[in-house]
Formats: structure tokens, sequence, C-alpha cells
């Protein structure tokens, strides 16, 4: 919302200076984004007089001017300064603009500085519209009358002294779309009065010929209240220079007298209205829900098909404006037009903003309209603006026509003055509280305040402490310690998952991860390699086709940070990311994941030959540490049924039973290759909530049960197929005996060509150090050969393999 | 006993001879083994009187001991030698790189989060959490935005795809951490105390917006809480966060749907050289919008606003995080640059608290 000081002092006698008005503003909730104070660019230009013109010695389109100019402003001395100038208006006697050497010119950009130009000295310019910034006109420089006042600003001479400002108007004040509104929350504040809106009488001189008609379904709720009248024996000339200034300051091109009046009631009083050129209106004006399909070309040039439901203004001809959005072009008002309708009135907010959103149409009227106007100057708008188009454009006014009327929103809630100091925690006085709504414009009874008419946002007490609060200015509020929750040590905050999202979190970085944040959404393509991508995921309205699925999991984001990253040069990469997976569209249906992503080699070359491949145990390894850091219990299961990204020969699940708390391994070439990833990948995914809780919740630990007896260590090698798995050797030979067996442990595998070489084609050799703890007496021989035995015999019958000799 | 000081110097002269080891045990042999020379002679004490024995078997023994701690010395020399010949072999070139071990890093919304919460834990706020999928009575309803209200059209909502038939309102991606509020309270009730940190969506891209966010949500709800405690409790929030001695906040007056009266807020601070100071200044730098709960979103939430009151608000943990640390582009919080979260990101065991300090 834009407005010019000038304007603002139309409703508000103040004689605040600027700075307190801008502070004012912004304290009171009117955000104040910009000031634009002409004084600050154009207070250096003043009115002078060319004494005389010559050509220039060198140059046939060049004039050689001697200038009078009064610096120190009209009345004070002259002095005389030589300028070249190359406008063909340039003569002596001319009355023109000056700018001295050292101006800013806004309409070049260029700063003055003593010229010489063609060998004759230039001090200073003389200058045109263009340059000034006040119009396109370069024809000439600027031409005044004889009587302008020489010396004087030329911003006070052509009243362009008007700082424009710019406000941000939250959505909650339509009053404020109204210069008056502003001005009326400047009163309250203690910055001078409002002044009195007197309506005029209008005296009816004829009948309108055009009458209104609301359809019957539309008068409860799209348009209460439609009136208008009929003004003839207009003259539609370009509005006069006041009102053109002001329309142009706001940033809005005048068109012509009827126009602008309009543009003037929107801006000024929040009250859009709207003038058809009454002799193209045939018939009455309906207004109606469309049927649906009606073409309808606007003002703005366009046509639009209108929807079912929307709200039409209708001849007998068909639609002449879209209500309370746009109007027609076929009804516009033109240079010619000498006979108006005007028309003024109250539509529904939520109507207007259906079908202003709908159609894609950003009006000044629907911005409006869809906050909410004054419906109880509908009247009275309808008013001032005839007389000042009586007053512009001459004519005669007929009475005013009108179907519905003004909804009644009176409504009025209790002012509680302790619940205002207890919720702001400011000591506002009662008389204070009360003066401050009432300049606000509402009615107080007892304790009941009621609402001023253009305040739809009003709808509750506790809108009236907020009108209290920003009155009576935020800025000045205390800050009060707030109460401890409970006395002394405060309790731990977090919940078990959140405290294992971040041990997860820390646990990856001192792995040597680098924790990466990706996007929740991803690429259609890379949310169906990895089992998403279904409509139940996909967002409505993507910002872009690389984020229109919410993500299945997250390594396609780490895979694709990869690729940016091999991009840039990097083969050697850990990353991580902690967050949420979404498994459907539903709210709730995200779980948390930590996933990790392992490419290239182990460390850089270096001396000492760490350099190696990473590989999948690397990965396994990091997603048993994290498994480990967040309680997982140390016996677990390892599948092999893993997901479809997965390598299918090296990849497997970390389980309790059917509960897979993650899964490690080689990403699958095909997809390294679908997201341009040069590989291969190491990967896991850790399903946070998959890690059961601790059964129970004590800080003490299991007592220590340390034996005096030697434990003993035993290798065994087998001969099994190669097809074995290593754990199911494990497991059994773990079997042969619960109570002495402390762990047992692969040391060595040999497979290959040479092992198969040896020991058969298919075979291999699995290497078992088994560690025996005797709890009560010392070993003999005896007792380790027959658990030895016993080892054998169960690893043997499970892995159908032999010990090696 | 004159044949004791020539065997005396004739050993102690051999010691300090022997080369090696194996010299020095070829003297001890020769003269304390067992057919040794001083061996002999202890022997041949039993052939002696008494007196005679006494004083020849003393002076024997104490040449028997000064022989026996003079191979022991001339040992440990040899072997002190024979170590330090070993060692002035063993060089290593010791300005070779240390075998290189990965550096993991923590990045700096994760880091934030925490610094948050360990503010906020200790003025008794609780981590509370909700769907990033919401639906649009948590996300805008409940939170005093109807349907038609200009102010949802302003929040810029990712839609979820809805399947045909289904007459539901479609799902949006949660715009902010609000709706949060709402669950918290429906969940524990009043008195509460909670911040939600987490992610949120909009539909902006551009140099300084990213479609997704991280907002911080804070709500305090009891008898008498007020808009003053809510001033106090940002103040000490932003002293602690900023880690500077002081802080000056200034309320504004401003709108939103779910709070009443509402106030965005500012910090005071000076921006020299490209380098903000916070506490300090005369600009003021807008860092989160707050106010207090509408008793319509307290209804919503199933609280009795004629019983409880209290204050919410809300603010970017990307924005402070940038603020705080000097961060110049949003973007590349998401961009997963290694050069970046390498320089950026925090060490896995920068764990923030109180008792140390956050960033130190």
């Amino acid at each position: 919302m834009k407005l010019t000081l000038s304007w603002l002092k139309d409703h508000l006698d103040t004689p605040a200076p600027l700075e307190d008005i801008l502070y004012a503003l912004t304290d009171l909730g009117l955000e104040v984004e910009e000031v634009d104070n002409p004084a600050e660019k154009l207070g250096s230009f003043r009115i002078c007089q060319v004494i005389e013109a010559v050509p220039h010695p060198n140059a046939d389109r060049l004039r050689l001017c001697r200038v009078a100019t009064y610096p120190g402003g009209p009345g004070t001395a002259m002095q005389e300064v030589q300028v070249v100038c190359g406008a063909p208006n340039a003569r002596t006697g001319l009355i023109g603009v000056f700018a001295p050497v050292g101006t800013h010119v806004p309409g070049t950009g260029v700063d003055l500085k003593p010229g010489v130009i063609r060998g004759v000295e230039s001090n200073g310019m003389l200058c045109s519209e263009r340059e000034l910034m006040l119009s396109d006109n370069h024809d000439g420089i600027i031409d005044l009358p004889a009587d302008a006042p020489l010396g004087q600003r030329f911003i006070d001479y052509r009243g362009l002294n008007d700082p424009m400002i710019h406000i941000k108007v939250t959505p909650n004040r339509p009053d404020a779309l109204g210069i008056r509104g502003i001005a009326r929350d400047l009163a309250a504040r203690g910055l001078g009065t409002l002044k009195a809106l007197p309506v005029p009488q209008i005296s009816a001189k004829f009948t309108s010929k055009i009458n209104v008609h609301i359809a019957p379904d539309l008068k409860a709720k799209g348009c209460p209240h439609f009136a208008g009248r009929t003004i003839r024996g207009v003259t539609n000339r370009p509005s006069p220079n006041w009102l053109q200034d002001r329309l142009k300051a706001i940033g809005l091109r005048p068109i012509s007298a009827l126009v602008d009046i309009t543009n003037y009631f929107t801006y000024g009083l929040n009250r859009p209205l709207h003038v058809f050129d009454a002799t193209k209106v045939k018939g009455d004006l309906r207004i109606h829900a469309a049927t649906g399909g009606e073409a309808f070309l606007a003002l703005d040039g366009k046509t639009y098909t209108v929807r079912p439901g929307d709200m039409l203004i209708s001849d007998d001809t068909g639609p002449e404006s879209l209500a309370g959005i746009i109007g027609g072009d076929a009804s516009g008002c033109t240079p010619d037009t000498t006979e108006v309708f005007l028309e003024s009135a109250f539509w529904d907010a939520i109507t207007i903003a259906t079908t202003g959103r709908a159609l894609k149409i950003n009006s000044d009227a629907r911005y409006r309209f869809e906050r909410g106007v004054d419906p109880a100057f509908t009247l009275p708008g309808l008013d001032l603006a005839t007389q000042m188009i009586l007053d512009l454009c001459g004519g005669d006014a007929s009475a005013i026509v009108q179907d519905g009327q003004a909804p009644d929103t009176t409504r009025a809630y209790r002012l509680d003055t302790a619940r205002v100091v207890s919720l702001v925690g400011m000591d506002i006085p009662e008389v204070e509280q009360r003066k401050t709504l009432e300049q606000l414009g509402f009615t107080l009874n007892g304790n009941m305040a009621t609402a001023p008419s253009w305040r739809p946002d009003v709808l509750g007490e506790a809108d009236l402490i907020e009108e209290i609060a920003r009155v009576a200015s935020l800025t000045k509020l205390q800050g009060t310690p707030l109460r401890r929750g409970q006395p002394g040590v405060p309790k731990p905050i977090l919940t078990p998952i959140q405290t294992r999202e971040r041990t997860a979190r820390r646990t990856l970085a001192a792995l040597g991860y680098n924790e990466c944040v990706t996007y929740s959404f991803i690429d259609n393509t890379a949310a169906t390699l990895f089992g998403g991508g279904t409509d139940a995921v996909q967002i409505d309205n993507p910002i872009s086709t690389e984020l229109t699925h919410l993500r299945p999991d997250l390594l396609p984001g780490l895979l694709r940070a990869a690729a940016r990253n091999q991009a840039r040069g990097f083969a050697d990469m850990a990353l991580f990311e902690v967050g949420p997976a979404f498994h459907g569209g539903e709210p709730g249906e995200q779980h948390l994941q930590a996933a990790g992503l392992l490419i290239g080699a182990a460390a850089p070359r270096d001396p000492h030959s760490t350099r190696r491949p990473l590989d999948v145990f690397d990965a396994k390894a990091d997603a048993e540490a994290v498994l480990a850091a967040i309680g997982a219990p140390s016996r677990t299961q390892i599948t092999r049924k893993t997901a479809a990204w997965f390598h299918p020969g090296r990849s497997g699940n970390i389980g309790l039973g059917p509960n897979i708390m993650a899964t490690f391994g080689e990403v699958h070439p095909k997809i390294l290759n679908e997201m341009n990833v040069k590989g291969p990948a190491m990967a896991f995914t850790i399903l946070v909530a998959n890690v059961p809780l601790p059964k129970v919740k004590t800080p003490t630990r299991p007592a220590l049960t340390l034996s005096d007896l030697q434990a003993v260590d035993r290798d065994f090698a087998f001969v099994m197929d190669k097809s074995v798995e290593a754990l199911t050797a494990v497991n059994a030979a773990m079997g042969a005996d619960k109570t002495l067996i402390e762990s047992v442990k692969v040391f060595d595998q040999f497979t290959g060509d040479k092992a198969e070489a040896q020991m058969g084609a298919g075979k291999k050799s699995l290497a078992l150090t088994v560690r025996l703890q005797p709890t009560d007496k010392t070993l003999t021989d005896a007792d380790i050969e027959a658990v030895a035995a016993k080892i054998v015999e169960k690893v043997s019958k499970a892995t159908g393999g032999t010990l090696r000799t | 006993m004159d044949g004791l000081d020539t065997l005396k110097a004739k050993y102690l002269t051999a010691v300090a001879n022997a080369a090696d080891e194996s010299a020095l045990e070829e003297v001890r042999v020769a003269a304390l083994g067992k057919k040794g020379e001083i061996s002999a002679q202890m022997a041949s004490l039993g052939k002696m009187d008494p007196d005679q024995r006494r004083a020849a078997g003393a002076m024997l023994n104490a040449l028997k001991d000064e022989i026996d701690a003079a191979l022991r010395g001339r040992k440990a020399g040899l072997a002190d030698a024979a170590l330090n010949e070993r060692l002035r072999t063993e060089w290593l070139d010791v300005t070779l790189p240390a075998r290189p071990r990965r550096i993991g890093t923590i990045h700096p919304v994760s880091q934030v989060m925490e610094e948050l919460t360990a503010i906020f834990a200790d003025m008794g706020f609780a981590v509370a959490e909700g769907p990033q999928v919401e639906s649009d009575w948590y996300n805008f309803d409940a939170l005093n935005i109807p349907p038609e209200h200009p102010a949802r059209q302003e929040h810029d909502t990712f839609f979820m795809h809805r399947a045909e038939g289904d007459t539901r309102p479609p799902h949006v991606l949660r715009t902010h951490t609000s709706p949060v509020q709402i669950r918290a309270m429906t969940e524990q009730g009043t008195p509460i105390r909670v911040i939600a940190p987490g992610r949120v969506y909009r539909m902006d891209m551009d140099q300084t917006h990213t479609p997704m966010f991280h907002q911080v949500e804070g709500l305090a709800i009891d008898r008498d809480i007020s808009m003053a405690n809510l001033k106090w409790t940002l103040e000490e929030f932003c002293r602690a966060f900023f880690e500077v001695p002081s802080v000056e906040l200034r309320f504004r007056a401003s709108h939103f749907p779910f709070t009443e009266p509402s106030a965005e807020v500012d910090i005071r601070c000076s921006w020299a050289g490209g380098q903000l100071k916070i506490g300090q200044g005369d600009k003021w730098m807008e860092i989160l919008g707050s106010g207090m709960v509408h008793p319509k979103v307290l209804t919503a939430a199933g609280v009795d606003p004629t019983q409880w009151q209290g204050f919410a608000f809300g603010m970017g943990i990307d924005r402070i995080a940038m603020l705080k640390y000097g961060i110049p582009d949003l973007r590349a919080f998401f961009e997963s640059d290694l050069r970046w979260l390498r320089h950026y990101g925090f060490a896995a065991l920068d764990m923030p608290d109180l008792a140390g300090g956050l960033s130190s």
C-alpha cells in the first residue's frame, strides 16, 4: 500500500515530522518498507531564467546561455552562470529549471561537473522533464510560465515535494488499504487528529434509466448490496495535475478523470468503484452467478472464461463486469464518454477471492474486496465520488438506484482491562485502553466494545487486546522473567528416539562421515528406483521437475549429492544424513532413517599404503557401530533378502527375527548408472525406530564376573562349500557348549582358484578361533579335546564341511 | 695375599677390555665360574685353619663381589651401547604424513538445533515433533487460518496429490512448524513448554529462498504467561544463542492469524565490513515472529482460553545459523558440497551444552 504525505494529511491534521510518522507506522504494525522523498532527489533543482541565448561559436545545434540563478532562493542574490544547452527551445527570456554543478541528475544518472563543451565552459544544466524523471518528455527543456517565481525549488513550485510511503499491510487490516484508515491509526497513537469527512447531499436531477437487480440467491452472500446512479453531461477530460501527481506518486498511471477518480477512492478511502459508460449499457444491470463458460473481455484487454458461480454484472447483451474484480471492455469509459453509471457495491470476500484466484486476476478492487471493505460506506462512498465527478467533469446526477442493503455486521465484545494487563504484561491504564478503542472507531457501552464497520478482522476479545497493545506500543514492552517450570535442576527433555537421532548423527560424524541435509522431495526417477514415486507421495504443484515426490529413502538424495561431488572432482567420500523418509502420503507416514554412503577409497594415497577400496564390510562395520551406539542388542541375525537397489549378492539385513534394523551392502550397479554415480558405492540404511528400546531403564550395570581361571583359545579350519555362510559355522560352534564357549570368531577365509585347487572345486576354507572360559576349574587336556570334538561335529553337521587337516 | 691383588687387577682389566657380551662371559667363567680362578681359591679355604680361613675368606668374598659388580656394570654398559647402536640405525623420516584418518562433520542445521535445545531445555522446554505431511486442518484451520483467508495464499503451499474420489482437502507439506503447537497441546495438555524444530516447505526458490528450510516453534502455556515473559524468554535465548553479553530486542506490532497480539521481533545489530555484530550498533534486523496464542488456537487444541494463556514464536533455523556463523548462502545448505560441509560443519564431539558454552 502506497500513499503520499500530503494525501495522508488530507485526513490527518498533524504537525508531526515525517520521521515521527514513519516510526509510528512501523510500530503500529503498518511496517514501512520504503520511503521515497523527492526532496532528497530533486531538492537542488531551482527555477531560473535565461538572460540571453546565443548560438554556440563552434556548434550549429548548441546554444550558449547566460542563466540567472538564485541558489539562495527567491529574492536572494542572482548568480549568473554560463550553460551550453542543446535544447531547441533554449531562448532568451525562457523561465526554466536549473541544476547547478554537483547535482545528481536522476534521469541520466550523471553527477554534474564543470565542463567544457566544444571549447566553451558550461557550469550546470537546464533540465528537461525526463532528466527529472517526471515524464518521458525530452523534446526540450522545461518551459515555465512567466509568473514562475525565480529561485523557488521546482519541486515546491510543481507540488512534487510529497514523500511517498510504501507500507506492508497485513491481511487483517483492510481498513489500512485506504489512506484514511492509516490516518485513523496515527490519530489513535496521538500523532494528530482525524479530519472529518463530510458526505455531500447530492441533489437528484433525474431518475436513472438504468436500474439494478441482484439475483435472489446472491443477496444472502455474494452481493448483499449494490448501488449506483447515472451521471449525464460529463466531460471525461484528463484529471487535474494535483490528482495526476498523487496517482503517479503511488505508481498509478493517470488515464482520464473518471478512471482516476475511481482509483482515488480505492486508495484514499478503500472504496473501490466502477464507472460504466451508460450509453453502452443496454437495459438494466443484473448481478447474478455465471452459468459458466461465458467469455468476457475485461478492461485489461484479456478475455476470461468465467466458471459456474462466478459473479457477473450483465446487461441485456451479456456480461459487462466481473463483479468486484474487473470491469468489462465493452462498457468501459473513453474520452468521449458523456454519460456514466457509477457503481458502489458490497461484495462477499470469499466469493471474490475464489473467482479472482481461479481466473488469476490481480486487481486493486479484488485485493480490497477479498480482505473486506466497509459495508456501511457503500452509499457515502457513492455520494462522495459523485460529487467529485460533478466537480471535475461536470454534469447532473440521478437519484440512487440500489438493491439489497448493507449487511449488519454489528458486534460487541467485552473489554476486560485487567486481562489486557495480564496478557500483555504492560501496565496500560483503563482510561487509556478505552480511549484507544474509541479513537479507532469502537463504540464503548460499559464494558462492551462495538467494532467499527470497517474492521471485519475484529472477531473477539483478543482482538480488542491486540488493538490496545499495538497502539500503546509493543516497543515499550519490558521483558519479565519467565518462572522456571519447576524448581531446581531441569529434567532431561529428550525422548529416547530424539536421543538416538543425535547419537546416530554424532557416531557417524565420529566415524568420518560428512553430514548432508538434502531435500525431502526428489525426482520421480530416483523415487521410483527406491520403491517410491507413487501418486500418494506426489506433490501436486512441485516447484521443479527435480522435486516432485517425497523421498522413500535417504540414499537417492545422498547418491545425487555424491554425483555432484564427483563432478567437482571428489572421488572418495563418506556422506550421511539422518532424517525422515516417507512411506506414504498421509500425515505420520514417515519414519526416521540414518543412511550412510561410501564411495572410493578408505584413504587418500599415502606412504603407509593405507589406501584401499572401500567395500561392503566397511559399510557393515559402520552400520553395526551406529546400531551399537543407539542400543541395539549385540546378537543379531543377518538375512540376505534386501531391497532391489542393493547388489543381490553383496548386501544384507541386520535384524532380530523379522524385524529389520538396518540394511547394508553395495549399491546395485544399475542404480548407480541411472543416477550417474561412478561406483562402486557402499551404503547402509538404519531404521532407527526398529531398534528395540531397553526393557529395563536403570543406570546400574550388570555385575562384572571375572574368572581367575585362564581362558583357552583353540583354532579350527574347516573345508566346506564356498556358498556356506560363515555365520552358520560360527553359530554352530557357539552351540557346542553354551557355558564354556565365550566367543567364536572367524579369523581367516581361504577362497578362490588356489583354494579350490587345493581343496576341490567349489570349496573354501574357513578358520575359526574359539575361546573357552572355564568358570569353576582349570581345563584339562581331556576337557578341551571333548569340547573341540563337539565343535567339529556341530560345525561339520551345520555346514556340511570337514575339519581341514 | 699379594696374589689377590694381582688377581683383582687381572680380572678388572679383563672386564674392562671385554668387547662384547660373549667375551665378558668368558671373563666371568674364568673368574667366577665353577672352575674359575676365584672359585678355586674359595675351594682352597677349606684347607686353612679357622683364623686364616676367616681372614682369607673375607678378602676372597670382597674380591668376588668386586669382580661381580664390575661384570654387571660392564654388561649393562655393553647392552646400552648395543641398544644405542640399534637406535642409531632405526631412523625414520618423521616428517612423513601420519596415517590418514577420515574426519566427519555435523551439518550446521543439526548443530544449531542442538544449541536451541540446550538453551530451551534449561528453561524447561521439551522438544515436540510432528508430521511433515500435514492435513490442512492442522496446518491452517486449527491455527485460525480459514480456507479463504488471504494468509493461506501467502504461504506458497505445496499440496499433496489427492486420489480421484478422495474428497478430503489435499494434505500439505507443512508450511511452518506451528501445527506442532496443536498436536503438542492436544497430546500433552497444559501447562506446556515445548520447542518444535524441523523441516518446513514453501514454494519459493531464488537467491535467498529454498523450497525446504528449517524452523523452530516455541510454545509456553500456563495460567499467567504474558507477552512480557515472551520478550524476556527471547532476550535470554538470543543472548545465550549468539553468545554475547547482552542483546536488545524490539517488538513491532504485526499480524499472524494464530497469535494475538502479534509482534515481529527485531534485534539490535551492526553491519560493518560484511561482519554482523549482534547486541550493538544502530541497525535492527528482523529475526522472528511471535505473539500470544490466539484463543481460537487454544480452543482448537482442546485448551480452555479462559483458564490458560501463553506465547508462541517461530524462527528460521537456517537463518539464525547463517547469522551466527557467517554463512552467506542459504541454498548451499542443501547442496552437500563436500567443501562446504567440511568448512561450515562441526566436529563430532562439538556437542553444544550450557556448561561448556555452545560453540566453544
